[in-house]
């Protein structure tokens, strides 16, 4: 058999005759919404499963019967597959997918629920809802720094340093300045720091971006670890006691059930991320800056024969990409925890890069991306704390597996901007 | 003139060699054209001062350091303190930041070469001979791994790709090791080189994949060995919690010990460095001669440096990547194990440590040649051995040791910047570029 390489790919049509994309990916969800309802049906318990719409197993609940819960989500799964096989509307499909998703994930809830112990049969709807914004939203932060830069074609492999970077800066600058505000600013500043070597590095001496990225990674574990040994584990209170960000509580609002507490009772960065996702989603695609920065990612040398400055365009996406993980690293310091530990990040970093890139190097993308590897990270705790057979291990490998899938064009194909990684020499 | 200095830096593909022979080869050559004279010690001296590999990658080393000094000094309240009245006493705060950095800096010489206390408790025979090679044995115990993952990462880079994968591959090699050590009832020399065999086979594996699916469908390597690094490691954290793999006596996550038949053979019963040593320089010979002497390893160097050419030359290029990155992964498992035969001799978590990702700073510091990998990893092994000692006898963490590896390679990666810093003349042979910058 004749191996295919990724240039002969690129030119090969997306439409495949009969096997368009919503065909190929309707055909899947069809298999996987019919094993789902037959699967999970058959294991699943007659035990009722509860959504409880608060934190806890008090309050009012969605319940339903553990088996049918499960047929029948299954069933729906099933159903949008077919539609989209049978061939509708391209505008349709994000819909249907997404019915087709929650459909699978809501059925094997329903066989998960119905099967754990009496009295633990239920599934706090906002616990979970806030556990998933929790931890998507570093995620959101570091793709987001990761799309700037690479849209405008510096690749940033680096975001994982960026995050640690701000989380420390933030911690040590609020503490001395004993001002979470201040804080933030430092974290922006941890950031900037390390996106200022990577753009200074990879634009202005061509270094190879991938290795720079990943020496970066570990020059941020490096420093940050050094001077926490050496300053803050010496000494706590003067160095490590961030002040942290309030919660705030929006009149009215906070009171619709679910979403209410979820987003409307919560601190700066909810707001932060979300705002940030809008605003770099429109300046992207409807401002000058953005159509500027997206030549410079795709076509560099038609940008600059028109007039762009592109190293000053990447300069500035870089650094920018670099305050935006910083502050995303804050998030830690100083709002989920008020103070730093050793490598704190833990490899989040590596997530949000797989979240940018699982979402199409688009702000919008990253975000869905973000809540849903956040969504899979909170399930694995779920799962864990009702005493589930499913081992938490292979669900932390969801959004890594996910992302192989998405590259390796087995479900749609994404593709990088064209310009992504390759410096610009002029002339 | 043609003969200078370096062509033993500037093209291993005759000669690999790593970057010290440069500056002790130099005697025996100017032996040859005696009728240069004094032209040629001009020559010489101005070809020193150039940007050439050795002398970049000895100012790489030279500036970390220095950044290493500065981070000493500003984290150390005492002398940060003498700062503050500098200008009433400036002797005492330079003499207080010299006593830190130097005091630093010499348990990071004691730590991995050799430590002149020692050496006099041998002679007096307060201490036996053995433990004057414990420097040295601990530098090597932490540079066998990374002799292995940075072959990997350098053979990947030869053909054209970027495994970032080490890491995963690594993982996989040492559950490979592992299991073999532990479930499987050996007779002692065969049960090592067994459990060697799994390790290679589950790393290939594990490199096997991003190859066939970037030959396949074009996926970027990059991108899939990242995620990959993270399946293995949680899978990896599943297993060792399962029934059979486990160990019974200990609640946390840890397996079984490994067979003792499945031991690498220490050199002595107080030194950690074992026959991986010999395994690793076989190795690094052998994957040099793979590159430069055999077919297969043309076929690789040219995907690596032109796939459309090689392409129309007749090569397969899927095929090639394929193969180098099974061959990529089969080493970096080598590397896991080694960890796991040799020194942990348990599987937990953190049992291969950070050699994936070191691994690529070593294949960059050896300019992705064999044997300047295996220096490398010499370096990098030297480092982390003296870092210990420094943590414990200095009170300086062992993460400057991180900083410092970090660093020397950022200067390493831009050559071009070293050079401006210390104004060298261009070199000759400008192969110093380990640039590949070719995006996702």
């Amino acid at each position: 058999m004749s191996t295919v390489t990724a240039d002969t790919l690129a030119t090969v049509a997306p439409e495949r005759g009969f096997w368009t994309r919503e065909r190929t990916i309707g055909t899947v969800l069809l298999a996987l919404g019919a094993i789902a309802a037959v699967l999970f049906g058959s294991l699943a318990n007659a035990q009722s499963a509860r959504f409880t719409l608060s934190e806890d197993a008090a309050g009012a609940a969605l319940s339903v019967n553990g088996v049918l819960g499960a047929i029948v989500f299954g069933v729906i799964a099933a159903g949008a597959g077919a539609t989209l096989l049978a061939g509708v509307d391209k505008r349709w499909f994000g819909l249907l997918l997404g019915v087709g998703l929650v459909g699978l994930v809501v059925s094997f809830l329903c066989w998960q629920i119905s099967s754990a112990r009496p009295g633990l049969n239920y599934l706090p709807l906002v616990d979970v809802a806030r556990g998933t914004f929790n931890l998507a939203l570093p995620l959101i932060f570091g793709a987001l720094g990761g799309v700037l830069c690479e849209r405008s074609g510096v690749i940033n492999v680096a975001i994982e340093g960026q995050l640690l970077m701000g989380a420390f800066s933030g911690a040590l600058i609020g503490t001395i300045a004993a001002s979470a505000w201040i804080g933030l600013l430092g974290a922006a500043l941890g950031g900037l720091l390390i996106s200022a070597i990577l753009a200074f590095l990879a634009i202005r001496y061509l270094v190879d971006q991938v290795v720079l990225g990943i020496v970066l990674n570990l020059l941020a574990v490096g420093l940050t670890g050094f001077l926490y040994e050496r300053l803050m584990q010496t000494n706590q209170p003067g160095y490590n006691q961030p002040p942290r960000f309030p919660e705030w509580q929006i009149p009215l609002l906070h009171k619709i059930p679910v979403i209410g507490p979820v987003l409307f009772h919560a601190n700066i960065f909810l707001y932060l991320a979300l705002g940030l996702v809008i605003l770099i989603q429109f300046g992207l695609f409807y401002t000058r800056w953005g159509l500027r920065t997206r030549s410079v990612g795709e076509h560099p040398t038609a940008a600059d024969t028109v007039g762009v400055r592109v190293r000053g365009v990447r300069y500035r996406n870089v650094l920018l990409g670099g305050v935006v993980a910083g502050i995303g690293g804050a998030f830690y310091t100083l709002a989920l925890v008020s103070q730093f530990t050793k490598n704190m990040i833990g490899g989040k970093g590596f997530i949000a890069l797989a979240a940018m890139i699982f979402g199409r190097w688009s702000p919008t993308g990253a975000l869905l991306a973000a809540l849903f590897f956040g969504f899979a990270d909170k399930l694995a705790t779920f799962l864990g704390s009702i005493g589930s057979d499913i081992p938490s291990q292979f669900l932390a490998m969801v959004p890594y597996l996910a992302t192989i899938l998405a590259v390796a064009g087995l479900v749609g194909r994404v593709r990088a901007p064209a310009a992504d990684g390759k410096p610009y020499v002029k002339g | 003139m043609t003969n200078t200095p370096e062509p033993a830096a500037g093209s291993p593909d005759k000669e690999p060699a790593g970057p010290e022979p440069a500056t002790t080869g130099q005697a025996p050559r100017s032996h040859r054209d005696p009728e240069q004279g004094e032209t040629f010690l001009r020559a010489f001296l101005g070809n020193l001062w150039s940007a050439n590999t050795v002398m970049v990658t000895l100012l790489a080393v030279v500036l970390a350091l220095v950044i290493g000094a500065i981070l000493i000094i500003v984290s150390d309240p005492d002398v940060l303190a003498a700062y503050g009245y500098f200008f009433a006493a400036p002797g005492q705060a330079l003499s207080d930041s010299w006593a830190v950095v130097s005091d630093a800096y010499a348990n990071l010489l004691k730590g991995s070469i050799v430590d002149p206390d020692v050496v006099r408790g041998a002679m007096d025979g307060t201490n036996s001979w053995e433990q004057v090679f414990y420097p040295i044995s601990e530098t090597l115990t932490y540079a066998v791994p990374l002799v292995f993952t940075g072959l990997a990462v350098a053979i990947a880079f030869r053909g054209g790709l970027f495994n970032i994968g080490g890491q995963g591959q690594a993982i996989l090699g040492a559950i490979g090791a592992g299991l073999v050590g532990f479930l499987l009832p050996l007779p002692p020399v065969l049960h090592v080189l067994v459990a060697l065999l799994g390790a290679l086979l589950a790393g290939a594996l594990f490199g096997y994949v991003p190859g066939v699916l970037k030959a396949r469908t074009g996926a970027h390597e990059v991108i899939t060995t990242i995620m990959l690094n993270y399946v293995a490691l949680f899978f990896l954290s599943w297993l060792i919690v399962q029934k059979g793999i486990q160990d019974p006596a200990r609640s946390d996550a840890i397996s079984k010990p490994i067979d003792s038949n499945a031991h690498l053979t220490n050199f002595g019963s107080a030194l950690r460095a074992n026959i991986g040593v010999l395994i690793a320089i076989a190795v690094t010979w052998a994957i040099a001669w793979l590159l430069n002497r055999s077919t297969l390893g043309f076929e690789l160097r040219a995907v690596g440096g032109n796939p459309d050419a090689a392409r129309t030359a007749g090569m397969s290029v899927g095929r090639t990547y394929t193969f180098v990155m099974a061959l990529s992964g089969g080493l970096a498992g080598l590397g896991g194990s080694m960890m796991v035969l040799g020194t942990a001799y348990n599987l937990t978590v953190q049992v291969v440590g950070q050699i994936g990702f070191n691994g690529i700073l070593v294949a960059l510091l050896g300019r992705a040649k064999p044997w300047g990998v295996a220096l490398g990893a010499l370096l990098f092994g030297a480092l982390q051995s003296g870092g210990n000692r420094m943590q414990s006898y200095s009170g300086i963490s062992v993460e400057l040791v991180t900083v410092l590896q970090a660093l020397i390679v950022i200067f390493i990666a831009a050559p071009a910047l070293v050079k401006t810093i210390f104004r060298l003349r261009a070199a000759r042979a400008s192969r110093l570029e380990t640039s590949m910058a070719k995006g996702w």
